[in-house]
């Protein structure tokens, strides 16, 4: 029987098991709209911007491990959209972005809401394709979702023409793919897993440096098991936060540029960094030549491109980090985690001398303070996504992450706005736990709009601004960096967040005081409904410790010590 | 040839299918790679293309260049050059009433000839290593030519 075009993606979609779209419909893609209209298998969830869309979908992949999905219309819709794609190009996370195109007639005439969307979005998509047949559709449709989780995750953009989308054709999804020119590695070199495990044997002080890698491949537990069978201590990107749960003995903490002390003077100290699905990004490295100065490198990724891209690997294993990390472990017997006990007791001595710490010492809420009262009061209960700035790395920094995929947050690309959809996406995943995004009032801003999606869609997001009256990361610099000039930085004209949500019918909290803040918090989980919570914070706390952009990473900028916290 | 920025030349096998060469292309100026040339044409009887790209960069960046071609999905294989025979061809138009033996002569030692002659020019046509095409260019300036093309590099590992 022939279908048409859009009925193909409809079909596709459930074929591969879809059960949430979010998007935002337009004349180029209304034919794939109809027939949503008609179909009951999967829920759409209507965004109030083509953008946050994308962060939702991303939210929705980062909770769920599943391939986001995201539809959007033509031109504006999809201009609007690449942010999205860029941020899930630079954090790795699978999505399939469908997106409406004027019909094939009308291509290169400049014609309504026309833009070359495969040119634009070809360099911050893994892939994408411009459907010219629908007879393309069932395998073009088939390899989006393929190479979207395969490999290095990434986003794929498949753009369809209106005509193609009325297009009526045979449809057969249950297709053998033939991709002659991409096949992932995913097996480790069995020949360097073994030179490796004989480097870490022989090292005197081993660190395992994880990145995102390690939750995109789902080997958090066999990474687990790793460390505490080898006894080796670990550092953590951002972007792997909760791979180690926050009391795990071996985590030392967060490195980079806004790592703990003892991260980054453990990550200098080094004799052999097992990097295990990182790509030693600037943020985290600092300046190159004196990063890891006196270590061999272990490095296992699953894109080749990372290995030895900014820093030499010794020994470079091309693998997903799941399978890598059993072969280790299986191979792991010879290691006497015994004799790392002066090297941990070196760490130790580390984040004794300085702490990841903060002091309350304003009559203003710190907002350090804001993000371990969520932690002590919410912990594993939480799902934890930011947007991006301050609150971000303080969020980094003092959550108490105790899993994989509890936090969602634009790590790659640095996307102000990518919070609060990003949560949506987060709640719609896993609705069982309570979707926290911690914001800035600078960044809540970027895609307010979603209150209304939020509360329409019965995504209860509790939304914690952190205050400070100030573009604050930027502030921190210009306070650091630009003589303390703050230029446009200084956003004391704001809107009443309380009355903001309200109007959109969640709920709204102006929080000064702990005790007003345990009350809000309390309030918004109980009610269960879309909230803001407006906390008055210092305004001119920084982030620390830092190091500044370019620097060495054991030159930090540290806490000032005090004599009482 | 282990030096910085040396010239080196690259072939690409990729799908023949739309956009594939602009895949290559953003992504050499995406990350600031350079092209020196680039030569494109499909591979017969078979559904891929070789692309030949002579470039200039390290042997580190080579490697990276190397491998983000590799990630592209269309791309079934990247090698660089190493032992290899290089040609370039070149073009050359002159007045007709230039030198014309002499400048066959010269063009037979560049294995090449004048192959078109017309009312009032004739175009003479060279092919051989592209270093050998700066040299015959440069011998050729004294004959006043008026218009020069060159194909850019195709390359064959021995």
């Amino acid at each position: 029987m022939q279908i048409s075009g859009a009925q193909m993606v409809i079909e596709a979609l459930i074929a591969e098991g879809v059960d949430t779209v979010f998007g935002y419909p337009g004349g180029a893609i209304m034919n794939v709209y109809d027939e949503i209209y008609k179909q009951d298998k999967f829920q759409h969830i209507l965004t109030r911007h083509e953008q946050a869309a994308i962060h939702a979908a991303e939210g929705y992949s980062k909770a769920s491990g599943k391939v986001g999905v995201a539809m959007i219309t033509s031109g504006p819709g999809f201009t609007n959209a690449v942010t999205g794609l860029a941020d899930a190009y630079m954090d790795s996370i699978p999505l399939v972005v469908i997106s409406g195109q004027v019909p094939m007639s009308l291509i290169g005439t400049d014609a309504f809401q026309e833009i070359d969307a495969v040119g634009i979005s070809r360099s911050c998509t893994k892939h994408n394709y411009l459907v010219t047949d629908a007879k393309d559709l069932p395998r073009v449709l088939k390899e989006a979702f393929y190479i979207a989780a395969s490999g290095r995750p990434g986003p794929v953009h498949v753009d369809i023409p209106k005509d193609v989308t009325a297009q009526l054709e045979e449809f057969d999804y249950d297709i053998e793919l033939e991709l002659e020119t991409y096949k992932p590695t995913t097996k480790g070199n069995p020949r360097q897993i073994k030179k490796a495990m004989e480097a870490i044997t022989n090292a005197k002080r081993p660190l395992f440096y994880l990145g995102g890698g390690v939750i995109n491949s789902n080997a958090d537990q066999e990474v687990r098991e790793l460390v505490h069978k080898t006894q080796i201590p670990v550092v953590e990107t951002f972007m792997a936060r909760g791979t180690l749960s926050y009391d795990d003995e071996y985590l030392i903490g967060m490195l980079g540029m806004h790592g703990s002390y003892a991260a980054n003077m453990a990550m200098s100290e080094t004799d052999l960094v097992i990097a295990l699905g990182a790509r030693f990004d600037d943020r985290v490295t600092g300046k190159l030549s004196e990063f890891a100065k006196n270590a061999a490198v272990i490095h296992v990724d699953i894109d080749p491109a990372s290995i030895s891209k900014l820093v030499n690997a010794d020994y470079p294993i091309v693998g997903d980090v799941k399978s890598v990390a059993t072969e280790m472990l299986a191979q792991s017997d010879k290691v006497d985690g015994s004799k790392y006990e002066s090297w941990r007791e070196t760490i130790h001595n580390f984040d004794a001398l300085h702490p990841l710490t903060y002091h309350e010492d304003t009559e203003r809420i710190k907002p350090q303070w804001v993000i371990e009262r969520v932690g002590e009061l919410l912990g594993d209960d939480a799902n934890i996504s930011t947007d991006v700035g301050q609150h971000q790395m303080w969020t980094a920094q003092f959550y108490p992450f105790t899993r994989a995929r509890q936090f969602a947050s634009s790590g790659g690309l640095g996307t102000m706005g990518f919070g609060f959809p990003a949560a949506m996406g987060v709640k719609a995943a896993s609705p069982e736990k309570v979707s926290v995004n911690f914001t800035g009032d600078g960044s809540i801003l970027m895609n307010v709009q979603e209150l209304m999606t939020a509360v329409e869609k019965k995504l209860p997001v509790i939304n914690i601004i952190l205050n400070n009256n100030y573009l604050g990361m930027v502030r921190q610099w210009q306070t650091l960096f630009y003589d303390k000039r703050h230029s446009e930085t200084d956003l004391s004209m704001q809107p009443d967040f309380v009355k903001l949500a309200e109007s959109f019918g969640g709920i709204g909290y102006r929080v000064t005081t702990k005790e007003e803040f345990d009350a809000a918090l309390k309030d918004a989980v109980e009610k269960d409904v879309v909230a803001f919570i407006d906390v008055v914070v210092e305004r001119l706390e920084n982030v620390l410790p830092m190091v500044p952009a370019g620097g060495s990473l054991f030159n930090m900028m540290l806490l000032e010590k005090k004599e009482e916290k | 040839m282990t030096t910085d920025n040396a010239r080196r030349v690259i072939s690409v096998i990729v799908v023949n299918e739309a956009s594939v060469l602009s895949r290559i292309t953003d992504l050499f100026s995406g990350r600031g790679y350079n092209i020196t040339s680039l030569t494109v044409a499909p591979i017969p009887d078979s559904k891929y293309s070789r692309l030949t790209i002579a470039t200039l960069g390290s042997v580190k960046v080579m490697e990276q260049i190397t491998k983000q071609l590799h990630k592209l999905i269309p791309v079934l294989r990247v090698y660089e050059h190493e032992d290899m025979v290089e040609k370039e061809m070149a073009m050359v138009k002159f007045e007709i009433t230039e030198n014309l033996s002499d400048i066959n002569t010269i063009c037979e030692a560049y294995n090449g000839k004048i192959v078109n002659a017309g009312e009032t020019t004739v175009i003479a046509m060279v092919a051989d290593e592209p270093k050998r095409i700066d040299n015959f260019l440069n011998s050729m300036k004294r004959y006043n030519p008026k218009e020069i093309v060159r194909s850019g590099a195709v390359a064959l590992e021995r």
